[in-house]
């Protein structure tokens, strides 16, 4: 398949490695996170571990939007789908990250709420189109990637008149929380694998400041695994030099301006919330969006009131430390035991871009062989 | 044929005797004296029972329906133990409301199936329940075959050593029937792949009699199966990303939909696992047989305490291929 086979030529890929294996200093150890969930998943799916040397070790970042929304938001949406008369339309993955007390979307759904899984928020408008009856509340989540759509799903609501078509704002910011990471100082990195389809919307110039203020270089990448590989490489070129400065290997997709139409929707659409509360990070802020005013019609947040309970989180779940990537997976008391995909008890586990569904998937033979 | 099923199509009444007399039985046969069961005649050896429930949506999809499909599983199903089947039940529950015409098109091609497949259709039942209890039909089927003399296909049976093959493209129904009945297009002129496979197996097992393990990997995909296998025989199984036949349109639609195709379900494929030095001579068999054209050589059985399956990615990684975790969950980002 053109496009795809390309990105994973096997002899470019031990180029790559062998290449990776010459740069690295004898004696030194190279922490890189890789901020995308979609990395997260190359790495694992392609076995990319088994590639690079020990002294590299790949950090696994918060860049899953199910694993950082925090238990409160969870709970909101199962309220949403049970205490009013609404059919709620979520993106898939979401449909199994474990609320307080263990309850999900899942379980809602079988307990008679109208939850529909959907491929994109178009497909909710859709809905809401067809049953004019309904309110229709679309779960909107995810970084700057799917929040274009969204502004574009509410516009075409506007614009038709759609009174029944309302959206649940969960929207989050790649900077802000590169930001947290790095200002919490608990975990080590020398170095970004930066967003890759994150980047095709703000562009480059939102991380010049990990690189100028922070000393952390970023090489914007693909989720191909050459495209990870060569960011690899790129990385250790620029801790070897002492170098810190953002990279963009990703120019098939990646431009310095990023996508100015859709930055223009989300700033018209769109406002900053003061703070916001993510899974592992706690509250941030300047780190997510709301509907702006003007379109608060279509803010279901102020459409429904909802009787949240106090949020519970499983004390023994180590998701926020998974997700600042001070713990890897395996380090969790309930990693495989009984968290597992089939039976997740942490928002990692969940999605297949979470660092602890990718590692129990894909990796865990290697726990096996070496414990 | 006009009209639409009923609830007299299943209360034991005169319409019920009709329908059985003008649609099921026209088109199976009537399997000789009207009992209420069938006796069968059945060549010396081990008998092989199956049953399979069939519940999918569409009813018609490009490359079956569910009336084939409720043939070829359970026909496959015997073929996956080493036998020949020869013959099915099927119970139907209809949903009122269901056009005749369909349940016709179902019944004719189930038929078609059965012929195709060297096996009759010798009892059956029929049910009906009210709208919206139903999706249109279901379909059970209950097969019998027989094993041959010298043939002992187990699944417990896998050694270090062993390969691993499959005897066509992977994928093929899943991908073909969740596009069509998700209305996604992929440009492409993609069917299912279901089909009986107990033609294919008898020409294995007259060229290799000692087969260790047949299995067709439906639902849950080759990862299922190859799991199975590799619990059942208490081994692990390594197999190459690259030697895995697989059509560029399912590895489309996969990349797509962020699905991964040895997760994929098969409707007309097989794995079978035998001893290393006769691999070779099996698969070129395969390859001789028209529904195994092309089959390959995808890996070998490994010593492994975890019982893991395992793959090398084209780029000399190792994964592990694990079963599916609930639904399918396409990426978001």
């Amino acid at each position: 398949m053109k496009y795809i086979d390309d990105f994973r030529d096997p002899d470019l890929a031990q180029g790559l490695a062998r290449a990776i294996r010459a740069a690295v200093a004898p004696g030194r150890t190279y922490r890189f996170m890789e901020f995308c969930g979609g990395h997260t998943h190359a790495i694992a799916r392609f076995g990319l571990e088994d590639l690079l040397p020990d002294s590299i070790r790949m950090i696994h970042g918060p860049g899953c939007p199910v694993c950082v929304l925090p238990v409160a938001r969870v709970d909101a949406a199962i309220a949403l789908a049970t205490q009013h008369d609404v059919i709620l339309c979520t993106y898939a993955d979401l449909m199994r990250v474990p609320g307080s007390g263990f309850r999900s979307l899942t379980k809602a759904r079988a307990n008679g709420a109208d939850i529909r899984m959907v491929y994109s928020v178009m497909d909710a408008l859709a809905v809401a189109r067809a049953h004019p009856d309904w309110q229709v509340v679309f779960f909107a989540i995810g970084f700057e990637t799917t929040t274009p759509p969204t502004a574009v799903a509410v516009k075409q609501a506007a614009a038709e008149g759609l009174e029944n078509f309302t959206v649940h704002c969960n929207h989050v910011l790649t900077p802000a929380a590169m930001r947290a990471i790095l200002a919490g100082g608990t975990t080590q990195i020398d170095g970004f694998v930066g967003p890759s389809h994150v980047s095709a919307v703000i562009g480059t110039a939102p991380y010049d400041e990990f690189a100028r203020d922070h000393g952390k270089p970023v090489v914007i990448t693909g989720f191909e695994p050459l495209d990870v590989m060569q960011a690899v490489l790129h990385l250790v070129h620029q801790v070897n030099a002492g170098r810190c400065v953002v990279e963009n290997q990703y120019a098939r997709v990646v431009t310095a301006p990023g996508n100015a139409i859709a930055q223009a929707l989300m700033a018209e659409l769109f406002t900053l919330r003061d703070r916001f509360e993510w899974r592992g990070l706690g509250w941030v802020p300047n780190s997510a969006l709301r509907l702006a005013d003007a379109y608060a019609a279509f803010d279901a947040e102020a459409r429904f009131a909802l009787d949240l309970p106090r949020p519970t989180e499983n004390k023994a779940c180590a998701c926020g430390d998974v997700l600042r990537g001070v713990k890897r997976p395996e380090d969790c008391g309930l990693y495989g035991d009984p968290c597992t995909p089939e039976n997740p008890l942490g928002a990692c586990m969940v999605s297949s871009e979470g660092a602890c569904a990718a590692d129990w998937t894909y990796g865990r033979f290697r726990r096996k062989a070496a414990g | 044929m006009s009209g639409h099923v009923d609830m007299s199509h299943g209360a034991g009444g005169r319409a019920m005797a009709r329908l059985i007399d003008t649609l099921f039985l026209k088109a199976f046969g009537s399997g000789g004296a009207p009992h209420d069961a069938a006796t069968l005649d059945l060549p010396p050896g081990r008998v092989v029972v199956s049953t399979d429930g069939f519940v999918i949506a569409p009813l018609f999809f490009p490359g079956g329906d569910i009336g084939s499909l409720a043939v070829h599983g359970t026909v496959n199903d015997i073929a996956m133990g080493g036998a020949v089947p020869h013959a099915l039940t099927a119970g139907f529950i209809l949903e009122e409301g269901l056009p005749l015409a369909d349940l016709n098109r179902i019944v004719t091609s189930m038929a078609q199936a059965a012929r195709d497949a060297g096996v009759t259709i010798v009892a059956g039942d029929t049910k009906v329940v009210e709208r919206g209890k139903g999706d249109g039909v279901f379909i059970t089927t209950t097969g019998v075959g027989v094993v041959p003399a010298g043939v002992t296909i187990d699944p417990t049976s896998a050694q270090v050593g062993d390969a691993v093959i499959v005897s066509g493209t992977l994928g093929d129904h899943g991908v073909a029937v969740m596009a069509h009945r998700e209305g996604l297009e992929f440009g492409t002129d993609l069917v299912s792949d279901a089909c009986n496979l107990n033609g294919l197996v008898g020409a294995m097992l007259t060229k290799v009699p000692d087969i260790r393990v047949l299995r067709d990997p439906t639902r849950g995909g080759l990862a299922a199966a190859l799991n199975e296998i590799a619990q059942a025989s208490r081994v692990g199984i390594e197999i190459n990303e690259t030697a895995l036949p697989l059509r560029p349109q399912v590895r489309g639609a996969c990349e797509l939909l962020g699905l991964d195709p040895l997760h994929v379900a098969n409707e007309g494929k097989l794995v079978a696992i035998c001893a290393p030095e006769r691999a070779e001579a099996l698969l070129s068999v395969m390859q001789a047989h028209d529904k195994g054209r092309d089959a390959a050589i995808i890996g070998h059985v490994i010593d492994d305490p975890s019982h893991f399956l395992r793959m090398v990615t084209p780029l000399g990684g190792t994964r592990m291929v694990d079963w599916i975790a609930g639904e399918q969950l396409p990426r978001i980002c």
